[in-house]
């Protein structure tokens, strides 16, 4: 079997043959057709509401479909359950972490499959062995016998990769496994993934980064409303291509920030440390600049922001906004001052996922839309609609939950929150992140009107294009120190990873 | 970077004493062995200053009704733990334990002739067909483990009061080789402390190495998550509520051997007592971390406290705010180890990883 051009006239390892699933009235997959061959690596690409997310719980046997059928190895497969997927050799790697905070890293990898000995014990010492090998394969440095909590996203990803590659898998799902990684924890991932596949293992990767999925994928298959479009070797396809079949549409520039008159400085940061974290960081913003934090994950950005913010305490530095010092440490003052930060990850720090859209489109502005301590609901509404049709956020109705929504319109639900608060300043950490390609114009185009009207931003992004695109300037970060500053002519894929991996910090 | 390294774990190099994982225990193991030992200091510092003020504390009388007073409510605490690490809770525990006892004495009243093993078997399963009735309620509703225990705590308790029907059972409807059981020491240790110490190991033992004990605490710190890695959630609620009630029964039987003396409102409120124990052992009420030992401490401590308060003779109304501030001063230890925790994170994943 050879890994460069896996056969795909073989008899496929899986196939989904029509499979098709619907949540009430909602069709999330309909007759959805996929094969699997052994040796492949196949992309499965598609915007968010795609019906990527169910096709993968169907794998993992955690969704049973309404219909259709699925064989292994030419064997009708029927899954009762995850431990049913698992036993088939199927692993999944979600794009949510799913880990227990409260067990050691090892356990997690391991659970309900630990080494054993004497009297069916398990036997921690072998599982904490197991687990360190396993990192050194990927490449990384975490305490297997550490608790999973505390542990950052990428970290936390790692070990969900550690997982999946812990038990023999014939068929490798990985859901957006890169959304949180750094290139060069991206490149180990896909060693792995490469070797996996040598082996005779399958792979389907979703991602929505189509440089990773020309780098690592022999076919694409492609689907749109919950519906199969096409799939075709990766070779015969371009990125365009592939985006037009996702959108049904063509689009005409991914990243359209447009110049922006430069005005006086918003925001400047003088100085700030926190030891271990980051030291002596000083950077400023001006109106209507979108500058970009960029670096490999854990340079230290996002803490920065936190603690720009006042999420975080910090030893040293100062904070101004519009020229005015911001007290360290209190967020409310920072809203006060102008500023606003749309986290990194929107489920645990930006969103009440159980509320709905008009409350959590509100919730920053409660002060404001309140009389006497009494929240005016048709206040709160209108400011709701207000906002939500300006940002164009998909929803049956402003009453819903936010967990309903898909994942770019909630990430706008929460730039709505922050935009309610009239800032002068937003600080934006990943803003794209597990977004389909047409939202993520959405939000860019967003972004530079923003810019336009005179905001200062700050944006944090992992994805290079996405900062080249955007950004007016480009800061670099490593290992807690900003090393470089390009201005947007100098700023390029080179220039800034260069930078980023700590190469010619002090050029 | 060969993949058959990855599926099968090697055991051929096996338990090389040059191991490093043989020689530092775990981050996440220390944490627990901390946890412990602060309650161990508690418990010798109470001893210790109990002991200055009067010497026949730890006389060996003293000693021995110590032992015997904190055996019931350790193996309650034990059982409980089992549930709260599932991030559930069982409050029926003490109508079990009453109901249980009740029907320990009816037994040997119509049937004077039975032997206590037989009467234990009896007891311990009533127990825990009591708790499949709470483990099976809350499977089928699909309704928080607080409701339905809330309910069937009363539900237990009124078919112990139809059944008593005001009547009461005295030592002498039983067999002196039962209530032995209950009064009988063995080295000077009470027989009683010994069955909860038993019941301690063994479920201490069960928790820390045994895949389905670890599910449990799996369980309880993510339930979505446990659910995706396959884990029998539903099953293994049902088995640790069954369980829990088997633990009451088994309290239960032990509870007619000790006094004798029964009516139908034996062990009324026993249960928050039971919730507290395990809380001050350090079983996070949110489920997912805690141990049967932690557990066992914490009943040991609460019951300790109770009776050196007699001994200092502080007034008996005291005992309940000193069993509140020590909830609480338990629960700030709890906040204060884990921002430790937290901060060595932070300071060790600055350096790379």
């Amino acid at each position: 079997m050879t890994a460069d051009a896996p056969g795909t006239d073989g008899a496929p390892l899986l196939v989904l043959d029509g499979v098709t699933k619907s949540f009430g009235a909602v069709a999330a997959l309909r007759g959805v057709h996929l094969a699997l061959h052994s040796g492949e690596a196949h992309a499965l690409v598609g915007e968010n509401g795609a019906g990527k997310s169910t096709l993968v719980k169907i794998l993992a046997g955690a969704h049973a479909p309404d219909a259709g059928a699925m064989t292994l190895d030419g064997q009708p497969l029927r899954l009762r359950g995850p431990a049913d997927a698992r036993a088939a050799g199927i692993a999944v790697i979600y794009q949510e972490p799913t880990l227990f905070p409260d067990l050691s890293v090892a356990e997690n990898i391991f659970m309900g499959r630990q080494p054993l000995r004497g009297l069916r014990r398990i036997d921690t010492t072998a599982m904490n062995r197991d687990a360190e090998r396993l990192f050194q394969r990927l490449g990384v440095r975490i305490d297997p016998t550490r608790p999973a909590r505390g542990l950052s996203i990428a970290d936390q990803q790692l070990v969900e990769i550690a997982k999946a590659i812990s038990f023999d898998a014939r068929v490798l799902v990985m859901d957006e496994p890169t959304a949180a990684l750094s290139g060069v924890e991206v490149e180990r991932l896909f060693a792995v993934a490469r070797s996996l596949c040598e082996h005779g293992a399958a792979v389907l990767f979703i991602s929505h980064r189509f440089n990773e999925v020309f780098d690592l994928c022999h076919r694409v298959t492609v689907l749109r409303d919950g519906a199969w479009v096409s799939s075709d070797r990766a070779t015969d396809l371009t990125v365009d291509e592939v985006v037009r079949r996702m959108v049904g549409r063509d689009v005409a520039s991914l990243y359209p920030k447009q110049d922006a008159e430069l005005r006086d400085t918003l925001l400047e940061v003088r100085g700030l440390t926190r030891a271990g974290v980051f030291t002596d960081v000083s950077f400023s913003v001006r109106g209507g600049e979108i500058v970009a934090l960029a670096g490999l994950v854990g340079a230290g950005r996002s803490e920065v922001a936190r603690a720009v913010f006042g999420v975080d305490r910090y030893d040293a530095g100062e904070v101004l906004v519009a020229g005015r010092a911001v007290p360290a440490g209190n967020p409310g003052r920072a809203i006060a001052a102008g500023m606003a930060l749309v986290p990194e990850d929107r489920r645990q720090q930006g969103l009440v996922m159980e509320l709905s859209v008009e409350r959590n489109a509100t919730l920053a502005r409660r002060r404001a839309l309140s009389r006497l301590g009494l929240l005016l609901g048709a206040a709160e509404r209108a400011e709701a609609r207000h906002w939500t049709r300006r940002l164009q956020v998909k929803t049956s109705r402003l009453g819903a939950p936010v967990a309903t929504l898909s994942g770019g319109n909630q990430q706008k639900v929460v730039l709505a929150k922050w935009l309610a608060t009239e800032p002068r300043v937003l600080i934006i950490d990943e803003p794209t992140r597990g977004i389909d390609v047409g939202t993520k114009s959405e939000v860019h185009r967003l972004l530079s009107e923003l810019a336009g009207e005179g905001l200062a931003i700050l944006m944090i992004s992992s994805e290079l294009p996405e900062v080249l695109g955007m950004a007016d300037r480009v800061l670099v970060m490593h290992e807690g120190r900003l090393v470089r500053e390009l201005p947007r002519d100098e700023a390029d894929e080179t220039s800034i990873m260069f930078a980023a991996t700590g190469q010619g910090a002090t050029a | 970077m060969s993949l058959t390294d990855a599926g099968a774990p090697e055991r051929a190099a096996g338990n090389a004493p040059s191991d490093p994982g043989r020689q530092r225990r775990g981050l996440t193991e220390r944490l627990l062995a901390v946890r412990e030992l602060s309650l161990l200091i508690a418990l010798g510092l109470l001893v210790l200053v109990t002991t200055v003020r009067n010497d026949r504390f730890l006389s060996g009388q003293s000693v021995k009704d110590l032992l015997l007073g904190c055996a019931i409510l350790v193996i309650l605490a034990v059982g409980q733990t089992l549930v709260i690490i599932t991030r559930n809770v069982d409050l029926s525990v003490g109508s079990i334990l009453g109901l249980v006892a009740f029907a320990t004495g009816s037994l040997f009243l119509s049937a004077p002739g039975t032997p206590w093993p037989v009467a234990l078997v009896v007891g311990v399963a009533l127990g825990a067909l009591c708790g499949a009735v709470n483990g099976g309620l809350i499977a089928v509703a699909r309704v928080p483990a607080l409701v339905i225990t809330l309910g069937t705590l009363y539900a237990f308790r009124g078919i112990d009061y139809y059944w008593a029907s005001g009547s009461q059972i005295n030592a002498a409807d039983m067999p002196p080789s039962f209530l032995r059981l209950g009064n009988q020491t063995v080295l000077g240790v009470p027989v009683l402390f010994l069955v909860a110490l038993v019941v301690v190991a063994v479920v201490g033992f069960y928790l820390r190495s045994y895949r389905s004990g670890r599910e449990l605490y799996a369980i309880g710190s993510e339930p979505a998550a446990a659910r995706l890695s396959g884990i029998p959630v539903g099953r293994r609620v049902f088995a640790v509520f069954v369980a829990s009630g088997a633990f009451a029964g088994l309290a239960g039987v032990l509870y007619a051997a000790r006094f004798g003396t029964l009516d139908a409102a034996a062990g009324t409120g026993l249960e928050l007592q039971v919730v507290a124990a395990a809380v001050v052992g350090g079983v996070a009420i949110f489920g997912g971390s805690g141990s049967a030992y932690g557990a066992a401490l914490g009943a040991v401590l609460l019951t300790t406290i109770g009776s050196s308060l007699a001994v200092l003779r502080i007034d008996p109304f005291w005992q309940q705010a000193v069993v509140g501030a020590l909830i609480l001063a338990a629960i700030g230890l709890d906040r204060v180890l884990a921002l430790r925790v937290a901060a060595r994170l932070r300071g060790r994943s600055a350096h790379g990883a």
